[in-house]
């Protein structure tokens, strides 16, 4: 722990400063990323791209299933 | 196609899911190329100490931290669409789509997001030689990102590796290298990064040349051309030689893709490759689908043929055979006896489903047996999307998509060697500052470098068509059924973000650009 922790401050300070001398179009390209990421992973994610197979179905072997039939469903075969 | 599939469903799908790979990968090539235009401008600076070397490193690794910073994540988009409007071929693909996947997750948050910090952050702050490791470091891993995604669209050309287990309804990976070495995957690879090292060359020769134009920052300008065309210059010569091998592998693994891209119809020895040309339909059919004549075309004659098998008397077969089936000497299979083949795979997979349902603990056991069996693997299920097909012609591609696309990428590959080329030669003439007509051309053609990126994306997707994957799935077996005015909100969704997106980075390095070098030190 002791030998960890001047390497983990140093790497925290590395960071700090980092971000706070940050220019002016680094911080503007950071809210661009922070804005993006809230829109892609809570936004889209939660309200629109949920997984269809999850949400649908309890687990693997009802996937599976599922997806047996869908891959089955032709006009050509006898079922 | 399957009937109980609605088709603006599918096609919904499909615009969602090319809206998104399109507005991605305007951020991707850049990436590529210009972190290691960036690295080499710093060798430079580390080797020689020179300070204007290290501005100059500092204004264009701006630029690629915007594009950096805007890009990023943008590739999550598609995942995300994989298990929502995808997940019928999530699930088919199994492993072998999440193994490279997730590689290329672990590989760009270690790699990318630890260096690409130091790059940033670095300056002053760690010694020259590990700032210059970094920026390396960012350039190799941004590249091998690239690598495991490109390993997984190969498969989707070429499945190789796998072996398919009805119990799960996936695919299973076997044979790790034979993934990764998938011939497709090698020159895709290659291809694909020589052509991203070769936009950004024009990306930093475009921007120069707009210093030189208002006589603004000379010094960097001109060393940043002969860098970038030196480096363009390479790449050009390396993606048309890649290109080369790719449409060789094509012309064995996709040959109805590699026909429709030289539109060529009519099977033959001493085939010519077509330079230029336009289409228009023809009065001959395959089936219910028109072919195409040439209103006019410049050919080389036996280039096809040359280019293909290294030889003017190698038979090149066009679509009409390869859907049709050719005579013995040719041993080319029909589309009709591949649905044939692949409706005996889909029986035995329902053979399999009903056994299941019956809990027929024999028949499931035989059923597992036949789909171990090597001969069933290789003559039937390989064709099992087949099954799904209405008629043989639906095999093939939308011929005037791939042919353009094709000729336009290829046509502006050849104008980017000679743009290098002649750069290189007015700079060591001298005279490259005084030719703004040239200059001019240079700015011009950084649009023209995302047309021709682009174009090869829209060839390796349409002329894939109708397959999600080459022969064992077509796109319509692949799609979740959602409503369809779902697909449509979400597509004007990603319209909206993705053009915001691309509006900020085009106004940031702009505003950047135009302030230039001096202020990269704040």
């Amino acid at each position: 722990m002791r030998l960890f922790s001047p390497i983990a401050s140093r790497v925290f300070r590395f960071y700090y400063d980092g971000f706070r001398d940050m220019s002016q179009w680094g911080r503007k390209v950071w809210i661009i990323i922070l804005v993006k990421l809230f829109i892609i992973f809570i936004i889209l994610k939660i309200f629109f791209f949920r997984d269809f197979l999850n949400k649908k179905y309890e687990n693997d072997a009802q996937r599976s299933e599922y997806v047996l039939n869908q891959i089955t469903n032709s006009n050509y075969t006898d079922d | 196609m399957i009937e109980n599939v609605d088709m603006s469903l599918v096609d919904w799908s499909r615009a969602q899911f090319a809206l998104t790979a399109i507005y991605h990968w305007i951020f991707v090539p850049l990436t590529l190329g210009l972190s290691f235009l960036v690295a080499m401008m710093e060798t430079v600076y580390v080797r020689t100490g020179r300070e204007e070397w290290k501005r100059m490193t500092r204004f264009w690794m701006t630029l690629f931290g915007i594009n950096f910073a805007i890009g990023v994540a943008t590739g999550i988009i598609l995942e995300f669409e994989f298990g929502t409007n995808w997940s019928n071929y999530s699930w088919f693909v199994g492993d072998i789509f999440g193994a490279p996947l997730a590689i290329e997750g672990i590989l760009a948050f270690f790699l990318e997001s630890t260096f690409v910090a130091v790059m940033f952050f670095g300056w002053n702050k760690v010694s020259k030689k590990f700032h210059l490791a970094s920026s390396w470091l960012v350039a190799i891993g941004a590249n091998l990102s690239a690598l495991w995604i490109l390993v997984a669209n190969a498969w989707m050309q070429n499945p190789v590796g796998m072996v398919f287990n009805p119990d799960t309804a996936r695919n299973e990976m076997v044979d790790f290298w034979a993934v990764l070495f998938n011939p497709v995957a090698v020159d895709k690879f290659l291809h694909t990064i020589f052509s991203g090292f070769l936009l950004a060359s024009v990306f930093v020769m475009g921007v120069s040349a707009w210093f030189l134009l208002k006589k603004r920052e000379e010094w960097m300008a001109k060393r940043s051309i002969l860098i970038a065309s030196i480096f363009g210059l390479f790449s050009s010569l390396m993606v048309a030689l890649t290109g080369d091998s790719s449409a060789k592998t094509l012309a064995v693994v996709q040959p109805v893709k590699f026909a429709a891209f030289e539109a060529h119809y009519t099977g033959g020895r001493n085939a010519g490759l077509t330079v230029i040309g336009l289409l228009k339909d023809s009065d001959r059919n395959i089936g219910e689908k028109k072919e195409k004549d040439f209103v006019f075309s410049i050919k080389i004659p036996n280039m096809l043929s040359i280019m293909t098998g290294g030889d003017k008397d190698v038979y090149v077969p066009g679509i009409r055979e390869l859907v049709t089936g050719g005579n013995n000497e040719q041993n080319i299979l029909s589309v009709e006896k591949k649905m044939e083949n692949g409706r005996i795979a889909l029986q035995v997979l329902n053979d399999y489903k009903n056994a299941k349902k019956a809990n027929n603990k024999e028949q499931i056991e035989s059923v597992r047996n036949i789909f171990r069996d090597k001969s069933f693997i290789d003559n039937y299920f390989r064709y099992f999307g087949y099954a799904f097909l209405r008629s043989p012609e639906d095999a093939i591609p939308n011929v005037p998509i791939a042919f353009y696309s094709f000729h336009l990428m290829v046509m502006l590959g050849f104008f980017f060697i000679a743009v290098c080329a002649i750069s290189i030669f007015l700079l060591l003439r001298g005279t490259l500052q005084k030719s703004r007509w040239f200059l001019w051309i240079v700015l011009l053609s950084i649009p023209l470098a995302y047309i021709a990126s682009e174009s090869g994306w829209i060839l390796a997707e349409m002329g894939r068509q109708p397959w999600i994957i080459q022969d064992l799935m077509p796109v319509s077996q692949a799609v979740s059924h959602l409503s369809v005015g779902s697909v449509m909100t979400t597509f004007i969704l990603f319209a909206v973000l993705f053009t915001a997106l691309l509006i900020a980075e085009v106004s940031i390095m702009i505003r950047q650009i135009k302030i230039g070098p001096k202020h990269q030190e704040e």
